[in-house]
């Protein structure tokens, strides 16, 4: 067969690739009217020349100002409320995830968990910020709260997609070696996840360093409501200081958090 | 030599043929010491306090409980903001996606082999990501107005940043073979990467703009906060003026939409897998 006949016989799609494209079309029509142009006192261009320049030139007396109030303390504590966070989410998804996977626990009882998860995901961030202000005041200790309950919805998933990737032949050699249940635990099923869980962890860290902003918009203490309220009254320098800050420590903490997660992806 | 090794020297272990092997010292104890005083230090500054939680916790079912039952005479006016939302998060996942294709080839060091512009690019895409959604929604919001139109530029720059990233890390695992093979035969860099590299990323590329799809219409219902329209809009209103019964109902409309994105987008991931 020379190669223009197996070329001639090749499978033939159109028609479904065209339907997926008259879809995707059909959706993006209908999408197309969030595009409104609404009417602002201002000219467009104006306001985001201002607000570029603004950001390019950062207030560097509230960047290296080392009271409560700079950026510097700032920083520290949303890295404290997001590592809290994270460590707190993490002991609250454990449980859940091992009950919501289907090779730990009967099928319905696995859905119900997961339907849980789903639930506690959808709900907002501001939604939980001022559920949990109620408990503890305004401050960061509600921000910590807020942002362990966002982290569940993520890592549960992810654990549970771990725990049933489980590889339960080890376990059985194990016990044609002679292991106890608790040998086993520690050397069949721990080493298993320890990587995985610690590598989403650190992720989900990162993701919560980033996020950390919108805890300010409820007064839930971190960098984000100095940001906004600098943001909703204009003044584009201290902005940038802030966005500076945050930047250049996301950007740092990330290449950290890559690294680790690489060492854990290929063994310690 | 490791400065940790040098301060705990490593085991040493005699074999039974006279062998001598090292055994490295584990670093469980250092782990544990970092996470330790980082949890302390955390714990002083955010003022965590278990007591509370346990004295005060049951405030937090306070507003739940103010939200059951849901008031149902309000569905109707969920609608609209509802929509916006998809619209909002549908027009910019699209466009980020296709904005994101050719920074992620610029940004691959197997397509292009200038180091000064890889590292140029790969800086601005993770600054871009650094920038928080809320920032971006809020700045785009001063520009445009308030409306649909700032919330869907702030997903299109979340999603042109998160799927560039991942696109030039796909790419740079692709195999290579084919597109050697076929500039060896003539075609342009052009064509070649369009027959050789491309039926190789697409499906994982478009199953990661699905995914990001996904989080998008979840993320979307936070940006009406700042005014970038959609559900946050209506959801930051009646919480507001207190009226929890009709948040239960948004709240409960949210969850099923997203329930039914994440499936059919389920759905597809895993036929294109």
């Amino acid at each position: 067969m020379t190669v223009q006949e197996q070329f001639e016989r090749r499978p033939r799609a159109w028609l479904y690739q065209m339907l997926i494209i008259l879809i995707v079309m059909a959706a993006l029509v209908w999408s197309s009217s969030a595009i409104q142009i609404n009417e602002t006192e201002s000219d467009g261009a104006t306001v985001a020349l201002r607000i570029i320049n603004g950001i390019f030139h950062p207030d560097a007396k509230l960047l290296f100002d080392l009271s409560r109030q700079g950026v510097l303390y700032l920083l520290l504590e949303t890295i404290c409320i997001a590592f809290l966070g994270t460590v707190v989410g993490a002991i609250l998804s454990i449980p859940l995830s091992f009950l919501s996977a289907t090779n730990i626990v009967p099928r319905p009882i696995a859905l119900i968990g997961r339907f849980l998860i789903m639930a506690i995901r959808t709900v907002p961030v501001f939604v939980y910020g001022l559920m949990l202000i109620m408990v503890t005041g305004p401050g960061p200790f509600a921000g910590l709260l807020t942002m362990s309950l966002c982290s569940i919805g993520m890592l549960s998933k992810m654990f549970i997609e771990t725990i049933e990737d489980l590889d339960k032949r080890i376990l059985e050699s194990l016990a044609a070696a002679g292991c106890t249940t608790f040998q086993k635990i520690r050397y069949g099923i721990l080493p298993q996840l320890f990587p995985s869980f610690a590598s989403t962890i650190i992720y989900r860290f990162d993701m919560n360093l980033r996020d950390a902003t919108v805890l300010g918009l409820v007064g839930a203490g971190g960098i984000g409501a100095p940001l906004i309220f600098a943001m909703s009254s204009y003044r584009w320098n201290e902005v940038g200081a802030i966005l500076t800050g945050l930047v250049i420590l996301v950007l740092i903490v990330e290449f950290f958090s890559n690294r680790i997660r690489n060492k854990l992806a290929r063994g310690l | 030599m490791n400065p940790y090794d040098k301060l705990f020297p490593p085991k040493r272990i005699t074999l039974s043929n006279g062998k001598t092997v090292e055994e490295k010292r584990s670093r469980t104890p250092l782990v544990l010491l970092i996470l330790l005083i980082a949890s302390i230090v955390s714990v002083r500054i955010t003022g965590f306090n278990f007591s509370t939680i346990i004295n005060r916790g049951n405030q937090f079912f306070v507003i739940f409980r103010k939200m059951a039952p849901p008031d149902t005479s309000y569905l109707p006016k969920i609608w609209q903001p509802l929509f916006d939302t998809i619209k909002m998060s549908l027009l910019g996942s699209f466009i980020g996606s296709l904005l994101a294709i050719p920074f992620a080839v610029i940004a691959s060091s197997n397509i292009v082999r200038n180091r000064f512009v890889i590292a140029v690019v790969r800086l601005f895409l993770s600054i871009v990501r650094t920038l928080p959604t809320l920032v971006t929604a809020l700045i785009a919001t001063y520009i445009f107005g308030l409306g649909t139109l700032a919330g869907t530029t702030a997903i299109t720059v979340f999603t042109f940043s998160y799927v560039g990233k991942i696109l030039y890390e796909e790419i740079e695992t692709a195999d290579m073979g084919p597109y050697e093979a076929m500039e060896a035969m003539g075609f342009g860099k052009v064509n070649a990467f369009r027959y050789a590299v491309a039926p190789q990323i697409l499906p994982s590329y478009l199953s990661n703009c699905l995914f990001c799809f996904e989080g998008n219409v979840r993320y979307a219902a936070i940006l009406g906060y700042v005014g970038a329209g959609g559900l946050g809009l209506i959801l930051n209103e009646k919480i507001g003026w207190r009226e929890y019964d009709k948040v239960g109902m948004i709240l409960i409309m949210l969850f099923f939409t997203v329930l039914i994105i994440e499936s059919l987008s389920h759905y597809l991931r895993s036929k294109l897998t």
